[in-house]
This record gives C-alpha cells, sequence and structure tokens, in this order.
C-alpha cells in the first residue's frame, strides 16, 4: 500500500474514532450501522472484487450471523467470548456447505446458485416459527464481557469500529499474502492458474467460506444493535444492496467497499429526510436508485475512480486514457 | 546415451460427438530434444496439447508423465508434477506486472496457502525463481512493466517465462512464434534452443522454416491422426506428407 491510500485508511478510521465526541446519539447509531454494512461489504469484495466470484447471496451468511446473535443468547445474556465466534461459525459453516456445491458452477449459473441458496435459509425463518416468522424475535439481552457492554450504544460503536478495522487489516494482510495473489490469479485468468499448477477449487472454497464468515461477523453486530432481527435480513434485496455498495465504491479496491458502504447509506438518509424532500421522502427508492445509476454510469470504476478522473481532466487526457487503467490495475 | 521419454502418449484419442479430433495418437518426449507437431488448421494439434497436459480428458488412450501414468490427474497435479505448458493466444495476466505474472507461476511450485501474514511481493524464494525465469526469456529490463502493455512478441516471450518459473521438465508450447517478426522470430529460436538442454519440449507450430530448423523429431497430423514421424529428413522426403500437407511448398 502506497503513501496516500495508507494516509486515506489513516483518516478515515482516526475520523471514525473521533464521530462519537461530536455526534449525538442519533449519529452514533447511524454511523454504527454503515460500520456493520462496511465490514459486510468487505466480506463481498473478497469474492467480487478479489477473486472474480458474483455472489448473490451474501445476505444469508449476514442473516445467520443476525439469527444465531438471537436464537443462541440465553435469557440473561451472553458472554461475547463464546457468542462472536459461535454465530462467526455458523455462517462460516453454511457458507462451506453453499460454496462447496455452488462452486461447482461458473458466472450466471453461480449468481443463481447462491441466490437459490440465500433464498432457502429466507423461506427457513420466513415460514417457519423456528425464527419467529415474518415478525422476526427480538435479543432480550445483549451480550457483554466485563466492561465491554454492548447495552452501551458509545462501547457498541467502539466495538463495531475495531472490527472494522480488524477486518480492513485482516483483508489488507491477506490480499498481499500468497494465498490473496493467487485469488486475484484466478479473477484474471483461472485457467492460466490450473495449467501453472493450482488447484483453484480449494482456493475458492476457502475464500467463500471466510467470506461468509466476516459476513456472518457483520450479521452479529447488527442484530446486537438492532436487538432484533427478521427474515428481511437474508432477503434479496440485502445481498442486491451489498452488491450495489461495492459497485459503487469501485470493485478491486477494500478502500472502495468502505467507501461504498457510507456512500449508499449516506445517501440512503439523505433521500429518506423529510427535512430536505417533505412528502416525497417516502418515494426515496427513486431518488437514491436515479443516483446510483448516474453515478455508476459516470464513474465505471466506482467512486475510489474519481481522483483518477479529476487528474485525466487536469493532465493529457490522451495519454491518461491509454495509460492509467492498465497501470491502475497493476498498482492494485 | 539412451534418451529419457519424459512424456509419452499412448494411442490417445479425443471425440466430440461424431467427429474424431484426435486419433489414436501416439508420441514421446525425450529430454534434450524438440519434437514439433505440425498440422492444418483443425488437424487436432491444440486438442493434442490440452490432453497431454490435462485440460481435457482422452476418450481413450493414456497419458504417461515421468514414468507414472497420469492419465486420470487433473491440469493443476499435471503441472505441479513438472509440465509446463503455453497458449497459442496470450494467457497472461494482463492487469499485473511482468514480475508477478511470473512469481504467481513459480508460486505454484510452492503455494504456502496459509501463510496469510506474509507478504507475496517480498518473497524472495519465489521472487529469485520469477527473476531468472524473466531473465532467461529476455524480459529482465521489464520486470515492472504492466503485463498488458507488452508488445505482442513480448507477451510470448512472457508466456514462456511463466511457463519456466514453474520450473517444468516438459514443455508443451502451442505456436509460441505466431505472429512474431523476423527478429522476434530469431530471438524465439534461440530461446528454444537453450532450453532444449534439460527439457522435453512439444512444439506446435505453423512456420514451416522453423519447425525444420529447431526440430529433431516431426509428428505430421492430418484430421487428427498421425501420418508421418520422424526426423526432419525423413519427414521432408515422405511421399504421404508432400501430397497431404506440404503440396502448396
Amino acid at each position: 500500500m502506497d503513501r496516500s491510500k495508507l494516509a486515506f485508511v489513516v483518516a478515515v478510521f482516526a475520523l471514525l474514532a473521533a464521530w462519537p465526541l461530536a455526534a449525538g446519539s442519533y449519529g452514533v447509531d447511524l454511523v454504527t450501522k454503515i460500520m456493520v454494512y462496511a465490514i459486510f461489504a468487505l466480506s463481498l469484495e473478497l469474492l467480487v472484487g478479489t477473486t472474480g466470484l458474483v455472489c448473490f447471496g451474501q445476505a444469508a451468511f449476514f442473516g445467520i450471523g443476525a439469527y444465531a446473535a438471537v436464537l443462541l443468547s440465553p435469557a440473561e445474556g451472553a458472554s461475547l467470548v463464546w457468542l462472536l465466534p459461535a454465530c462467526v461459525l455458523a455462517a462460516g459453516v453454511y457458507a462451506l456447505a453453499v460454496g462447496a456445491l455452488s462452486l461447482r458452477t461458473k458466472g450466471v449459473y453461480f449468481i443463481m446458485v447462491t441466490l437459490a441458496f440465500a433464498q432457502m435459509a429466507y423461506y427457513v425463518v420466513h415460514d417457519t416459527p423456528f425464527g419467529g416468522g415474518t415478525d422476526g424475535i427480538y435479543l432480550t439481552a445483549k451480550p457483554s464481557l466485563g466492561v465491554l457492554d454492548l447495552d452501551r450504544a458509545g462501547v457498541l460503536y467502539g466495538f463495531t469500529l475495531a472490527c472494522l478495522a480488524g477486518t480492513f487489516v485482516f483483508l489488507g494482510l491477506l490480499l498481499r499474502s500468497p494465498f490473496g495473489r493467487a485469488l486475484a490469479g484466478i479473477r484474471v485468468n483461472e485457467q492460466r492458474m490450473r495449467a501453472t499448477g493450482f488447484s483453484t477449487y480449494p482456493y475458492k472454497l476457502a475464500a467463500f467460506t471466510l467470506s461468509g464468515a466476516i459476513a456472518g461477523l457483520a450479521g452479529f453486530l447488527f442484530a446486537v444493535k438492532d436487538g432484533v432481527v427478521n427474515p428481511e435480513l437474508m432477503s434479496w434485496h440485502l445481498s442486491g444492496a451489498v452488491l450495489v455498495m461495492i459497485i459503487l465504491g469501485g470493485l478491486g479496491h477494500l478502500r472502495g467497499a468502505l467507501i461504498g458502504a457510507f456512500a449508499f447509506a449516506l445517501l440512503q438518509e439523505f433521500f429518506q429526510s423529510v427535512a430536505v424532500f417533505g412528502a416525497f421522502a417516502k418515494h426515496w427508492h427513486l431518488g437514491l436508485g436515479l443516483t446510483i445509476i448516474g453515478c455508476v454510469a459516470l464513474l465505471p470504476r466506482g467512486l475510489i475512480g474519481l481522483p483518477a478522473r479529476w487528474r485525466e481532466r487536469l493532465g493529457g487526457r490522451a495519454f491518461a486514457r491509454a495509460a492509467l487503467p492498465a497501470a491502475e490495475e497493476a498498482a492494485r | 546415451m539412451t534418451a529419457q521419454v519424459l512424456l509419452r502418449g499412448r494411442e490417445l484419442t479425443r471425440r466430440w460427438g461424431g467427429l474424431v479430433a484426435v486419433d489414436r495418437v501416439s508420441l514421446e518426449l525425450e529430454r534434450g530434444s524438440v519434437h514439433a507437431v505440425i498440422g492444418t488448421n483443425g488437424a487436432g494439434k491444440s486438442t493434442l496439447i490440452n490432453l497431454l497436459s490435462g485440460e481435457i480428458a482422452p476418450s481413450s488412450g493414456e497419458v504417461q508423465l515421468l514414468g507414472s501414468d497420469v492419465t486420470h490427474w487433473p491440469q493443476p497435479k499435471r503441472a505441479r508434477a513438472g509440465l509446463g505448458r503455453s497458449y497459442q493466444r496470450n494467457t497472461i495476466y494482463p492487469s499485473f506486472g511482468v514480475i508477478e505474472n511470473c512469481r504467481l507461476a513459480a508460486q505454484a511450485r510452492r503455494q504456502q496457502p496459509w501463510g496469510w501474514w506474509r507478504d507475496a511481493a517480498r518473497d524472495e524464494s519465489t521472487l529469485a525463481a520469477a527473476r531468472d525465469a524473466a531473465a532467461r526469456a529476455g524480459l529482465t529490463a521489464l520486470l515492472d512493466r504492466p503485463a498488458g502493455l507488452l508488445s505482442h512478441g513480448q507477451k510470448r516471450q512472457l508466456e514462456i517465462a511463466m511457463c519456466l518459473a514453474t520450473a517444468p521438465e516438459v514443455l508443451l508450447l502451442d505456436e509460441p512464434l505466431a505472429g512474431m517478426g523476423a527478429e522476434e522470430t530469431e530471438r524465439m529460436l534461440a530461446l528454444l534452443a537453450e532450453l532444449k538442454h534439460g527439457h522435453a519440449i512439444l512444439l506446435v507450430e505453423h512456420d514451416m522454416d522453423a519447425v525444420f530448423r529447431i526440430a529433431d523429431r516431426i509428428t505430421v497430423m492430418v484430421n487428427g491422426a498421425v501420418i508421418a514421424s520422424g526426423t526432419p529428413d525423413d519427414v521432408r522426403a515422405s511421399a504421404e506428407v508432400r501430397t497431404a500437407y506440404l503440396g502448396d511448398h
């Protein structure tokens, strides 16, 4: 990672750490939610942006992490020490099973099979009393560990921030490791990877399982934050939304997932704002959708490509066109 | 000294429905020699390479690599056992630098999938193999260039370098000279002549002058079957080859 990227990441995390000093309870709650989405988006970035596997069922792993948090919690509240790993493990195990089967397919078939597995999980919680059906279930007592009481908004904020930072650093290290380079090779040219001697299936399965486990972490945090889970957490809308986040931010960059999660959630907040749009705010889907279409049309490399676009405008246009995409890719 | 057979195909056949793409082809690749396979478009040369490398399974027949029967081995396993191949159309990683293209190939031999904290770009063992392979293919000056920005000839050199980085015993090269200029062709032929020592090379190539200059053995295929096999002089003298293939030369 070069200096400017590192500076960006450090600045983002410093701002996030300072945010509760400036913001009220609404602001803290909002950014907690966005950070959970950012972890979720990072999990999908590992699959889509790094390995080239377009998974359209990521919400299932998120939802399983969330449901596990509620279903496993005893009435008096659980200890973080075992509840968090249990939720991550539950999502990871489901991802291992889904991945083992769906990774036998490619391209559009893979998209459809992952969607089908997610819908399967969705209907299990939607149509059976096991998870409270369509109403969902409440988390009666939030998990804690000593002074780390996640029932307090400030503590939950700090804990979520730590999880986000941990996930970001972990994935950053992973992507530069031999394992991560192999995943990148699979994205760019899987046939060549096989010809040089990589059995690509175990690599993809490991990435898929890991991605599901990280999505489970995000789901756990979401359930603890909201104190309630419902089947919508596993719906394809959420799988689609998280895909839009990473595309909006810029595929192929961990920072893209971070930027995308913030951009998506803040845009949604903006278009839902009655103060700005009055009665029209209830049609917020329209404004959000059009803005995203506009962004993707004008910025094919995502928001993260914006500085390069500006440089292109200012400096030699023809040169930038020819050299930038390849050089930028190479710098990844 | 008897030459050591590194790769042996026996009675290899591949059918696509009613079409017999490769019809009972047998051939041997020896260490220290270049075995060229020539034939018109559609003669089954690329399919033969795919059968030998494990990309597709044969309908019948057997492949032996370094004395082991590898007919049922998947391609990655054969590659790890020392079978390297290049492709007719460039299959490099265009967005990666030249050095990373080679390093990733070298990593195939030492995969270390669990060293998640290690920085691959500073992994000396794979980097050394990558630099060495790039140097042998004449790419030392271009190590940091994104592979997608190389000239066509340089991409062909990179194909070979990536092959070499996996430290193979056997090289299956699918038209390494395709689309190359005269000077680039000379450089590639010099490289092949050098690689011959220590490797067994299968060369599929359309450039007849090059083939007759460099090959130690030539196998001629027509419609999936071998019609002649022998030294360049034998093949040149063969009446069947003249009518079937060299007739228009």
